[in-house]
Parts: structure tokens; sequence; C-alpha cells
């Protein structure tokens, strides 16, 4: 299969993932978001990779992966720890940062 | 006489200095050591200065030296040198020799007190600051000196620094120095300016050499020697800056001994013998001798009423400084010069002796509450009576030569110089036995806890009250003898240029007028203070004046203190500090905070909203480089 559409898929993955992390209110759903942002360049790396006949890239999924896996902890975490102090995890509502 | 030999008796007390200064916390278990050490440092510098004088003596010539440069520049250099002559000679035997009685009274006199190894520390300080002073071949190096005493002397007159007085007079002292001291460095920077070198020898010979007079004219040299003068009335304590040296009485009495009355100030005396050959040329001697002898004048009627000893001891002291610059100002160096080492040795005498009576009289200093000591303290009484014999010119002891000659040349100068000082003779030698009658004399008038452990002071206090008895009696004799023809102006006559006042009249005359004034104020004050102490409340119009001594200090107070405190108050602080400095800074804060202010509002919480411009940016940034490049 050529390339171009593993790396529209990539795209569209990737944008999806943009779009969900905007307008979403959910800091959960916002968080799946972004692990699909990572897949999708997770997805374009591998499709380069077999593309170019070099290992580099898979190389480097396993590393992003590694990466996503330790930020689903924190983030959950962090997350969680939020929902404790604020009894929402609604991000319109966590703004105390307000300046 | 060698560079070594110099180098140990300038560094001996600044190594006692740094023995009981860094260390002194370790010698203060034993209070005895740091005051031994201190005491035998100076001793060193009293044996160097011996050997020093001997070798002058027997016929050495002059040492001067420069041991290295201390500053260069282009066109200029200062540096460490050091000038030994006989002027030198005499002013390091005083310094070290009265300097190291003075140690040893102080081991007894200052015995359990808290800060008895600072104290050692200090003093030392200051007899090396004194050495320097007086070694120095330049001008800067006198200046060092100069400086080093005063700072000396402001550390020892707020020695007990809890107690609010001395360190008031502290501050004063330095503070009133620092009036002349500014004289004194305009003074070198006019000498400079005209001479391109502060080197005494360089400086002299150029002076003297007539085409200086061509350049530069004698007017430079007027300003630059009356501008010095300016610096030896803060540290000589004449009019009008002659108001800190009685407050420095605040100072433990061996200080007051020491610095305020045999060596420090004393340092204008020499500076203005030092710089003879200017003071020559320029002809400002005149204003030298009036300026000494109206505070000569005014400081003995002053210290006619006063009730407190020491209080009269330091007005003596300003009056006898008024003295020797009238000796200096009318071109008798050495007679200014050799009037300030007997009134050092006997000035010095009758501050350690009041010491002794202090410390019997548990820092009692009132007069009116002793009386009839004389049976209690035998060996205090006979050597204040011999230093106030001396000081009242008492024919044959020390003061009556000096202030002979002082006068004798006064009269070829200006008689009514004379007249104005011989007076003064009168009113010192009256005050002085006032003083004797009053504590020494007639009935008792301590109260009882104190009269119960009334004592003669222990032998480490009296053995040096009675070696400085001696000289204070006889080296008027030793060195005056002849008058003009003496041993001191023989030793001296290399140092000062050609005396040119008039030695007219007969010297046998003179004293015996002066003779007379003295026995006729001792007399008087007999008269007067041996039956009765005297009276609490001042009895007349004029009496009144002299008590509150002319109001100087109140005048000085509204016309100079408190317009400067007003200034720093109202202009200073509230306008310019409050006003334009804090207005500043304020406002640079203040426009950070609107700035700021504008800026916060792009902070609103929301993470999405930080997004969202994040995500803009990269499509922007995206755009730029796909389609723009």
């Amino acid at each position: 299969m050529a390339l171009e559409y593993y790396l529209v898929l990539s795209a569209l993955l990737f944008t999806t993932g943009v779009i969900g992390v905007l307008i979403r209110r959910n800091a959960i759903i916002i968080f799946m978001c972004i692990e699909l942002m990572l897949n999708a360049a997770n997805l374009a790396f591998v499709a380069i990779s077999r593309s170019l006949g070099e290992a580099t890239g898979q190389v480097f999924v396993f590393f992003v992966m590694t990466v996503a896996a330790a930020e689903v902890a924190i983030g959950l975490a962090i997350i969680v720890s939020v929902f404790k102090h604020q009894q929402t995890i609604n991000v319109d509502e966590v703004n105390s940062l307000k300046g | 006489m060698s560079k070594e030999l110099i180098v140990v008796l300038l560094v001996a007390p600044l190594v006692g200095f740094l023995i009981n200064g860094l260390f002194g916390k370790w010698l203060k278990g034993s209070e005895k050591l740091s005051g031994w050490i201190g005491t035998l440092v100076v001793l060193v510098s009293l044996v160097c200065s011996i050997i020093v004088f001997a070798s002058l003596h027997g016929g050495a010539a002059p040492f001067d030296e420069t041991l290295y440069e201390w500053i260069t520049g282009e066109g200029f250099a200062f540096n460490i040198g050091f000038h030994v002559d006989a002027l030198t000679a005499v002013m390091l035997l005083v310094i070290t020799g009265v300097g190291f009685l003075i140690h040893v009274y102080s081991i007894g006199y200052m015995h359990g007190d808290e800060g008895y190894t600072r104290y050692f520390a200090y003093l030392n300080l200051f007899v090396f600051a004194m050495l320097i002073l007086v070694l120095g071949n330049n001008y800067l190096m006198m200046f060092v000196g100069w400086e080093g005493v005063g700072l000396c002397s402001y550390l020892l007159i707020g020695f007990w620094y809890d107690k609010q007085s001395a360190t008031d007079a502290g501050k004063k002292a330095f503070i009133v120095n620092r009036i002349g001291d500014f004289g004194f460095l305009l003074g070198m920077f006019t000498l400079f300016a005209a001479f391109g070198t502060l080197d005494f020898g360089t400086m002299f010979d150029a002076a003297e050499a007539d085409n200086f007079q061509k350049v530069f004219g004698a007017s430079t040299l007027v300003i630059a020697t009356l501008l010095l003068f300016v610096g030896a009335i803060g540290k000589s304590a004449q009019i009008p800056l002659y108001v800190w040296l009685p407050d420095a009485m605040e100072g433990p009495t061996p200080v007051s001994a020491l610095i305020h009355a045999a060596t420090m100030v004393t340092a204008g005396v020499y500076m203005i013998a030092r710089s003879a050959v200017l003071y020559e040329i320029a002809h400002t001697g005149q204003v030298v001798a009036w300026i000494g002898v109206l505070t000569a004048f005014f400081a003995a009627t002053i210290a006619l009423t006063q009730n407190d000893i020491k209080r009269i001891l330091a007005y003596s002291t300003v009056s006898q400084l008024g003295y020797m610059f009238v000796g200096v100002g009318v071109g008798a160096y050495a007679s200014g010069v050799f009037h300030l080492v007997t009134h050092a040795f006997f000035k010095g005498l009758m501050f350690l002796t009041a010491g002794s009576v202090m410390h019997a009289m548990a820092n009692e200093l009132d007069m009116r509450k002793m009386g009839g000591l004389k049976s209690k303290m035998p060996i205090t009484h006979l050597t204040f009576l011999v230093g106030a014999l001396a000081i009242a010119g008492f024919p044959f002891l020390s003061g009556f030569w000096s202030k002979d000659e002082i006068l004798h040349s006064a009269w070829g100068s200006n008689p009514l110089i004379y007249g104005i000082g011989l007076v003064t003779a009168f009113l010192t030698a009256f005050y002085m036995f006032r003083l004797i009658f009053v504590t020494f004399y007639g009935e008792s008038r301590v109260e009882p806890e104190v009269a119960s452990h009334l004592h003669e002071s222990p032998p480490v206090m009296w053995v040096p009250l009675a070696i400085l008895a001696i000289p204070s009696a006889l080296i008027g004799l030793l060195l005056g003898w002849g008058g003009h023809e003496s041993w001191f102006h023989e030793f001296t006559k290399n140092v000062f240029p050609e005396a040119h006042h008039d030695a007219s009249g007969n010297v046998l005359v003179f004293m015996a007028i002066s003779s007379v004034v003295g026995l006729a104020g001792i007399a008087f004050a007999w008269r007067r203070y041996s039956k009765r102490a005297p009276s609490d409340e001042p009895t007349g119009t004029f009496h009144g004046l002299l008590a509150n001594k002319y109001y100087v200090d109140e005048v000085y107070n509204a016309l100079i203190v408190q317009p400067v405190k007003n200034g720093s108050h109202f202009l200073l602080w509230k306008l310019v500090d409050n006003g334009v400095i804090d207005g500043i800074v304020n406002g640079v804060a203040a426009l950070i905070r609107f700035i700021g202010g504008l800026l916060r509002r792009l902070q609103t919480g929301l993470v999405q909203a930080y997004i969202i411009s994040m995500v803009l940016g990269i499509v922007l940034f995206l755009a730029y480089y796909l389609f723009f490049t």
C-alpha cells in the first residue's frame, strides 16, 4: 500500500486529537485525545520507517510508547487529585491560575 | 641609625595591637599578660627611640630614606619613607617615654575592666599611628598617622560605649576633627599642586629656592599654610574647634593623659614646627600666634570656674596648647616644641594623678565633694603638686623655662601677645592651685561611704606617677638652662630655620616677671580657696558666663548643629530621600505594575485557551514555512 494512505490516516487521527483537546471539557477525554495525537505520530513513524526500510523510526515508537505510559500514570494521578480538590474535572471550572 | 632600627621602633606597637586585638579572647583569662604585652612592645619602641636619640646626639646625620613606593602614577609618586632628625627624636622620646609609663599605669587603672584587652589593643594602635605621624618624610605619611590617631582617639573616648555621654563625646571629637582634617587635606592638595610632591625635603628645598617665588608667588603658600593650620586647629583643639577636647574626658583617664594631653593634641604643633620653612616664607606665623594666645586666654578663663577635675585639666591643656602655638607662631619653633615636651610630662602627670584620685574616690570627679585628700593620698598629692607647680611657672621647674622662652619670644614679636600670655600665666597658676587647695586641703567633704575606703593607689599606679614627677620637675632645667643658647636649642638648631624674632631685653627680667605672676596666682588661689570650697551657684553674671563656658556649645548647637539637622530632616530626608529617590523607585515599580495589569488579562486560567493559542501559533508557523519559503 502506498505511504500516502498511512500519512493521511495519521493526519486525520492527529487532527481529531487536536480538535478533541480544544473542544472537550472533560479532562479525561482531553487526555485520551492527547494519546490519540501521540499514536498518530507513532503511525507516521512506523509507516515512514517501513517505506525507507530503516528501523530507526520503529525504535522511536517504543520510546514514545514508554513516555506515553509514564504520562498516563502521572496525568491520571493529577486528574484524581484535582478531582479530590475541586470535586470536578471540568477544565473550565479549574481556573484558579487566572491572572 | 639603621633602617631596621626605625622599622622595629615603628612596628613593635603594631605587633602589640595585633596580639591584643586578634587574640584578646584567649588572653582574657590572664588580664596581666595582655597588659604586659601591650606595655612591653612600647618599651621596645622606647629603647629604639633612645638609641635613635643617642646616635643623633652623638652627631649622626639625620636619617631620610624611602622604604618603598606606595602610590605611583604619571608624574607623581608617594612613598613610604621615614625622616628622623632632632625634632623627630624629641617627639619619639615623648611618645614612647610618656606612652610607656601610661601603659604601666593602665595595667593598674584598668584592672578588672570588661574591655581590658581591647583597651590595650587601641592604646598600642594609637602609639603606632602617632609614630607614623612623626616618622613620615612626607605630608601623606603624616596624614595617615594624623587620621590614625584621630581614629584611636575616637575609639578610646567612646571606650565605655554603653555610656551615652561617652559615645556622644567620641562622635563629637570625630566630627569636629573632620572639619580640621578637611583643611589639612586641602592644604596638602594646594602644596601638591604647587610643588608636585609632598616630600618634606624636596618641597622645602624648592620653597626656599628663588624661582619658586617667581613662579607661584607667596600667596599659594599663604593659602596652603593657613589650610594646614586649620588641620592643626582641629587636632590641637584651638579656637574655634576646641570644643571636642573637654568632652573627650569621657574616656579612661590614662587615655586623657596620653592622647588628649601629651601626644595627639600636640600633633598640630609638631606639624607647624615641621613645616617651619613654609610658614617662614608665607609669613602666616602671626595668625598662628594670635589664635594661640586667644585660645590660651579664653580656655584659661573657662578653667577658672569648672568644678570637674578632669575638665579643668582639659581646659588647661587647650590653654597650654595655645602657648605652644604662640611659640611656633612667632618663629620660636624650638621654644614651642620645648613647651610641648615639658607639657607632655607635667600634664600627663597631672592627668594620671587625677586618675589616681578618681580611682580612690569611686570615679567621683567633682572636687566640691573632695577636700582634705592630702593625708589620705600623700604620693598622689605630692606628685600633683609637682605638676601644678611646673605648669604654674614656679621658678626652676619645667613650665617656668619653656613658658618663659615663649613669652620672651612673643615680646620680641608683639608686646600685646606677650601681655595676654602673661595674664594667662597668672590665670593658669590661679586655677591650678584652686584645684589643689579644694581637692587636697581644707576639710574633707567626702561622702561617708566613699571615705571609708579612701586609699592610696597601688604601686603599679603610683610608681609611674613618681617617675613622671621627676622629669616634670627637672626637664626644664636640664634642657632649658641658658635660654636661647640652651641644650635644647643647640640640639634642634639644624631643624628649624634661623630664628628671626628679636630676643631683646634682659632674660632675667622676663624670668622675674613670670615668676612673680605665677606666685601671685598661687597666693591669690590660697587666699580664696585654702579654707572654703567653691560656691555651688555662680556668684555673678560674669561668673555664670564662665561656668557655662561662654555658651559656646549652645551657640554651635544653634548655629550649626540644628540647621544641619533641620536641613537633613526636611530637605534631605523629606524632600530628596522621600520625594525624589523614593519617588523614582516607586514610580518604576508603579509603571511595571501597570504594564503587568494589561498583560495579566492573557492569563485566563483556562487550559484550553492556552492550547488554542498554541495550536494557532503552530498553524501560523507551518503556513509560513509551507507557503512563503
